[in-house]
């Protein structure tokens, strides 16, 4: 049915838009002029009518792994996020590594998706980090970009060619920054914390590393290459200088490493085991200051589902990762308007609409005439208590039990139709 | 049938301050609850010079050893702790364990407390394994070491044997010798002796004693000539140079070069300062074969003073565990 949204602030930052308006959707489509005939009326007074946001970095775990999470439950937990889009990583069981894994992952989202789901694949085969995968055949078959994303291509040489190979499809490359040598069997911030509950560190240079690697990559063959979850300060730093530079390189910021400290860990909780790992309140810092000064650029939740029974074990035998759909928005809301305000909403739309759509070559982002009709309504100024028992997840993996937030997706709605509201 | 002698159960150890019914760490110990267990050790150690080595403080009480990494002279320890005070005593190790078949640890704890153990004393390779099972069970655990995270009691028997024998701890100039960085005797010997009032230096190769250390709140020094002469106490560790140490240091002899406790050098200490070691010892490596025997070797005691410890922390955990109840 088509769609009057009234009274909303419409921020379309496409058009440098923001302004107290109507928004219309006809046949799932941004309309200039309002519906003909009998429509829906939503009525938006006080809350924000954004185009449908986009998380960059989700891991929906199929095939092969739904007993974390599945294609189905995975976008349920993005809509009730506030997410139209999902971009979702290939390391799922088997590897999106090929065409073929690629085409079943589009037909399982034809059939139970409740929003998008852009798939992207892997660069290796095996995501072994050895021999190129059948990049371009995956590009035919739909991927959006490639990362050997929980993995790390160690041989320069093997990224390289894979980085050239991929600027012949426009194609982005996403990498999950981490040398494995310098890793080693670390599961959380190398310094103090690590230091006393004597667990094996993971130091910020092993992630600046190969962000410097990544950056001359990018200076070398000119294609754009993305760098995830980004935790270190120094990492910020690198990445700053090069977009100066002009360098088509990105960052990526994921709240719970601006939310949270390596202090967490004294807990012994697996759900502040996350890789890379939670850092020093200095790295907080350099982060929210990375994103206010344009250092870095995309948001997103690195969305990890575990079971219960696998993370209910030691902490260093315990897997890496936690929940993010569901309060990334909300988390992002609270630190970066509200508190530190070291963005405004504006900026926060950019960064979760137009900036992944222009990464990853999405027509997607925008409130423009003739655009899908994916629309996020937002209530900043909400308060409100998350509460893990409410997750729309098949997991439960999440630190962020009984937090008390300040903004939150209200409605979401894809191609006109609304698929979660709160 | 006399089994023990009633005598000691009149003076056994003041418990009444203390709450625990797990012993996790020193980190997140009192000054007041280290004392409590050092002045209890003291109690229990004339136990074991008595004939009748044994008092029924644990009379029905079931302690399981459960040692998921090996261990001889912690288990051992342990175990007589318990004889001592008439606890019965079931050991489980990691060959014989379900954890062989797969089974988590948690799994395998439950178990045992399903069989109603009262006290799990737990060796693990992870750091934060008794936590996670303190947090889900009602029996006590004792921890017999986790990962590079802590070993209490050997702190314990530490301090306990430093104050024996110099009277105090506080003010004393402490060295800690070796491998700091893949060691929980290391870190529960800071805590324990910080708290205690003692002054702290690590010595020790840059990549084993990193400088977060400092941190901690102690001094780090480069070479053991800079603390022989000033010590009160030396504790050496363990020196291992197995293949996950190779990118630490170049060899062993290296090492004795710069850190090992040799004749030379020893000749240099102060009369009075204890040369102590967790063992198991390498000797000629960290330490000569004539300095662990000689006078100022305090290593052999350190044993002794173990079980005396042990008890204190059987009893004072499972009293705790029995007024939680």
């Amino acid at each position: 049915m088509d769609l009057i949204i009234k009274n909303g602030r419409i921020i379309d930052p496409t058009f440098d838009r923001d302004e107290v308006a109507d928004l219309y959707v006809v046949d799932g489509r941004i309309s200039a002029h309002p519906p003909e005939g009998e429509c829906e009326t939503i009525e938006a007074r006080n809350l924000v009518v954004a185009p449908g946001l986009i998380d960059i970095h989700v891991h929906l775990r199929e095939p092969g792994q739904s007993h974390k999470e599945t294609i189905e439950t995975g976008t349920q937990a993005a809509a009730a996020g506030g997410f139209s889009s999902v971009v979702c990583m290939p390391n799922t069981d088997p590897p999106a590594d090929s065409a073929s894994t690629i085409t079943w992952i589009t037909d399982r989202v034809r059939e139970c998706a409740l929003v998008n789901v852009f798939p992207t694949g892997a660069i290796t085969k095996g995501l072994n980090g050895e021999e190129m995968a059948p990049i371009g055949s995956m590009v035919q078959a739909g991927i959006v970009a490639i990362t050997d994303d929980g993995h790390c291509v160690q041989n320069h040489e093997v990224m390289r060619r894979a980085v050239e190979y991929a600027r012949m499809f426009d194609l982005a490359v996403m990498d999950h920054c981490q040398d494995y040598n310098m890793v080693g069997g670390g599961v959380m911030h190398e310094g103090y914390w690590s230091t006393v509950l004597g667990l094996a560190g993971w130091p910020r240079t092993a992630e600046e590393i190969v962000v410097a690697r990544n950056i001359l990559l990018a200076e070398l063959c000119g294609t754009r290459i993305h760098c995830q979850h980004l935790s270190s300060g120094g990492s910020v730093r690198l990445l700053r200088d090069a977009r100066a530079r002009g360098i088509p390189v990105t960052g990526e910021l994921c709240p719970h490493h601006i939310a949270l400290t390596d202090e967490f860990v004294s807990s012994f909780d697996t759900n502040y085991k996350m890789n890379p790992p939670l850092r020093a309140r200095q790295d907080v810092e350099a982060l929210i200051e990375g994103v206010a000064d344009g250092a870095i650029t995309l948001l997103g939740s690195d969305h990890a589902p575990h079971a219960f029974f696998e993370k209910e074990v030691e902490f260093d035998r315990a897997p890496f990762g936690i929940l993010g759909l569901e309060t990334e928005l909300a988390l992002f809301l609270t630190i970066l308007v509200h508190r530190t305000k070291a963005i405004d909403l504006n900026r926060l739309i950019t960064m979760y609409t137009v900036n992944p759509a222009t990464l990853v070559r999405l027509q997607k982002g925008t409130l423009g005439d003739g655009a899908d009709a994916d629309v996020t309504i937002i209530d900043p100024e909400l308060e409100w208590t998350f509460r893990k028992q409410d997750s729309y997840s098949r997991s439960r993996n999440t630190p962020f039990d009984g937090w008390e937030l300040k903004g939150r997706a209200v409605r979401t709605i894809v191609a006109g139709k609304t698929v979660w509201k709160a | 049938m006399r089994t023990a002698d009633p005598k000691p159960t009149r003076d056994l150890p003041q418990s009444a301050n203390w709450h625990r019914k797990d012993l996790l760490g020193i980190r997140e110990l009192e000054l007041s609850e280290i004392e409590l267990i050092l002045d209890a050790a003291a109690a229990f150690k004339t136990v074991s010079s008595r004939d009748i080595k044994k008092v029924p403080a644990l009379r029905g009480k079931t302690m399981v050893n459960f040692f998921v990494e090996p261990s001889t002279r912690t288990r051992t320890s342990f175990e007589l702790a318990a004889f001592r005070l008439s606890a019965d005593v079931v050991n489980i190790s990691a060959t014989t364990s379900s954890l062989q078949k797969g089974e988590t640890l948690k799994d395998t704890a439950l178990n045992l407390q399903a069989l109603h153990a009262d006290i799990i004393v737990l060796r693990h390779s992870s750091a934060g394994a008794p936590k996670f099972l303190a947090e889900r069970l009602d029996s006590s655990i004792i921890n017999a070491g986790d990962g590079a995270h802590e070993h209490p009691t050997q702190a314990l028997l530490d301090v306990f044997t430093i104050r024996e024998h110099l009277g105090k701890v506080e003010g004393l100039k402490v060295a800690i010798v070796g491998d700091i960085l893949f060691s929980r005797v290391a870190r529960s010997d800071i805590w324990a002796l910080k708290k205690m009032g003692a002054e702290v230096t690590l010595v020790g190769p840059s990549t084993l004693v990193p400088r977060s250390f400092e941190e901690m709140g102690v001094e780090v020094a480069r070479h053991i000539d800079d603390i022989v002469e000033s010590a009160d106490v030396i504790n050496l560790l363990r020196i291992q140079h197995e293949r996950q140490r190779k990118e630490y240091f170049p060899s062993l002899n290296e090492y004795v070069r710069f850190f090992g406790l040799t004749k030379a050098r020893a000749a240099k200490l102060k009369p009075s300062c204890l040369v102590m070691h967790p063992g198991p010892i390498n000797r000629g490596v960290e330490i000569d074969s004539e300095i662990a025997d000689g006078p100022q070797s305090v290593i052999l005691t350190q044993v002794t003073n173990g079980l005396a410890v042990r008890m204190a922390v059987l009893y004072l955990c499972s009293t705790a565990a029995r007024k939680v109840r």
